[in-house]
């Protein structure tokens, strides 16, 4: 007897439009240019010595208003990799949850986990299912990083709203103040020899940089003791570096510019 | 066109449930018991490729006896049916319970609608702070809840002997370990002795955060065996 559904493949994606349709995520048939709603603003990643760091502030605008002080742009996604958001933050979480799942039912079905390209290319696929919302203002600018265990190295991959998976950098940032956080880790980016220490440093100035130029991209919150979201992937997972080291970073990057 | 011939009820159902307990006695049994950090599962597999114990959820795993063919299409499908309540509610709303009564309904209208009933013995496992679940799925859907520790497939009378004397709250895995093999040992004696190199063993650990299960490697199994 056939087991009820139609689908037999391994991606849940895939599964939900055969015989669930009605659950996938549409956001492309509204024009949202005229309504207001969240936005996240900068997140960053860099390779260092031992893997990747990924951070993004914590600050989500409402158009002018801020929307959230505490939103988390930065999200682990499986034991290896982790994926930030800039954009419309409702279909990018969304993205984000659809994105954890297709790996983790892809792992489940086969009994092993995607390679590293294949899972950039599920995000790819992603990013281009979105392109009809982001035609009608619903933009998503994701970034991709993580520990690629078969290569031995720390990986980085950035998008385009169409989905257009370009080529592997070292470091990349996206989002409003992605711009000013670039420029900041154009100077501070090492290819050798970067260690945890000065690799977080250069993460957090970087985004000291992007919140002083963008009136969108959140700082350190000290009053309430709100930080940038920081994770680090390596070969022995994901994992979030602790408040005291980000506020350490903060002081050195201060201290150095005589702030 | 002939009459088609009347069988009884009664006389389909046994035909039926000898034929699938025929294809079930080939199978090797497996044994999950309740420990300290969760449930240890465990069974006797030649093969490295070919799962009997896998994931389903984060605190849901499955396992199974029987055909190949038929407990891998069950097994996909408990994932997809997780996966997507999981999606459309939340992830604690994924519990065992609803699985199992998803099989038992599956295994039910199967035995009695198609032309050969499945050969396959499920037990869903459920790993939970305050009370684990294992839920034991027969071929013709009946449908049994299990505490502390459970069995399919193989001799079920000389495995649960053996894991009611033995069994004690608060065993530790390394305990439940040496307990499961014991069982699956006692279970064999029949039919030759349990290969130890040829465990599958896998736990859901109560430990782990998120998704709770986990596969034992080849060492870790020795050293538990040994300890």
């Amino acid at each position: 007897m056939n087991l009820p559904g139609n689908y037999r493949g391994s991606s849940f994606i895939e599964f939900l439009k055969a015989d669930h349709p009605d659950l996938v995520p549409d956001f492309g048939s509204h024009d949202w240019s005229s309504v207001q709603m969240m936005h996240g603003t900068t997140v960053l990643a860099l390779v260092y010595q031992d893997g990747a760091i990924m951070a993004g502030d914590r600050l989500a605008t409402e158009g002018h208003a801020v929307g959230t002080r505490d939103i988390e742009k930065v999200f682990r996604i499986d034991d290896s990799c982790c994926m930030g958001i800039a954009g419309a933050a409702g279909p990018a979480v969304e993205m984000v949850r659809m994105f954890g799942l297709e790996l983790e039912h892809f792992q489940k079905l086969e009994g092993h986990t995607l390679t590293y390209e294949g899972k950039a290319n599920r995000l790819s696929f992603l990013i281009r299912q979105n392109l009809p919302a982001a035609m009608q203002g619903l933009v998503v600018m994701p970034l991709f990083a993580g520990f690629d265990a078969d290569k031995g190295r720390a990986r980085i991959y950035k998008f385009d709203v169409t989905g257009g998976r370009f080529a592997e950098t070292d470091y990349y940032s996206t989002g409003s103040g992605g711009k000013d956080a670039r420029s900041s880790l154009k100077k501070s980016f090492r290819p050798t020899g970067m260690t945890l220490g000065v690799a977080i440093e250069a993460a957090i100035e970087a985004l000291i940089d992007a919140a002083d130029e963008d009136t969108a991209t959140g700082g350190f919150d000290l009053a309430r003791g709100i930080y940038p979201t920081c994770k680090l992937m390596t070969k022995s997972g994901v994992e979030d570096v602790p408040p005291e080291e980000l506020l350490r970073a903060r002081e050195t990057v201060l201290a150095r510019r005589e702030i | 066109m002939g009459t088609p011939f009347y069988v009884s009820p009664e006389q389909m159902y046994q035909d039926r449930a000898e034929y699938a307990r025929k294809g079930i006695a080939k199978g090797r049994p497996i044994v999950a018991i309740d420990n300290a950090e969760g449930i240890v599962i465990m069974a006797e597999n030649r093969s490295a490729g070919l799962r009997k114990i896998a994931e389903i959820y984060d605190c849901i795993a499955f396992s199974a006896v029987g055909k190949f063919d038929e407990y891998e299409n069950l097994r996909k499908h408990g994932v997809r049916a997780a996966d997507l309540r999981g999606f459309s509610f939340s992830r604690e709303d994924v519990v065992a319970a609803n699985l199992a009564n998803d099989y038992s309904t599956l295994l039910g209208t199967i035995f009695t609608r198609e032309m050969k009933p499945y050969e396959v013995e499920i037990l869903v496992c459920e790993v939970n702070p305050e009370r684990n679940s294992y839920f034991q799925i027969l071929y013709d859907g009946t449908i049994t809840d299990r505490r502390h520790y459970a069995s399919v497939g193989g001799d079920s009378d000389e495995i649960h002997k053996v894991l009611q004397e033995r069994w004690k709250e608060g065993m530790s895995l390394a305990e439940a370990v040496q307990l499961a093999r014991d069982a699956l040992t006692r279970s064999n004696n029949g039919s030759g002795t349990l290969d130890e190199e040829c465990l599958e063993v896998a736990v859901l650990d109560s430990r782990r955060d998120g998704r709770k299960f986990r596969r034992l490697v080849r060492d870790e199994v020795r050293g538990l065996l040994g300890a």
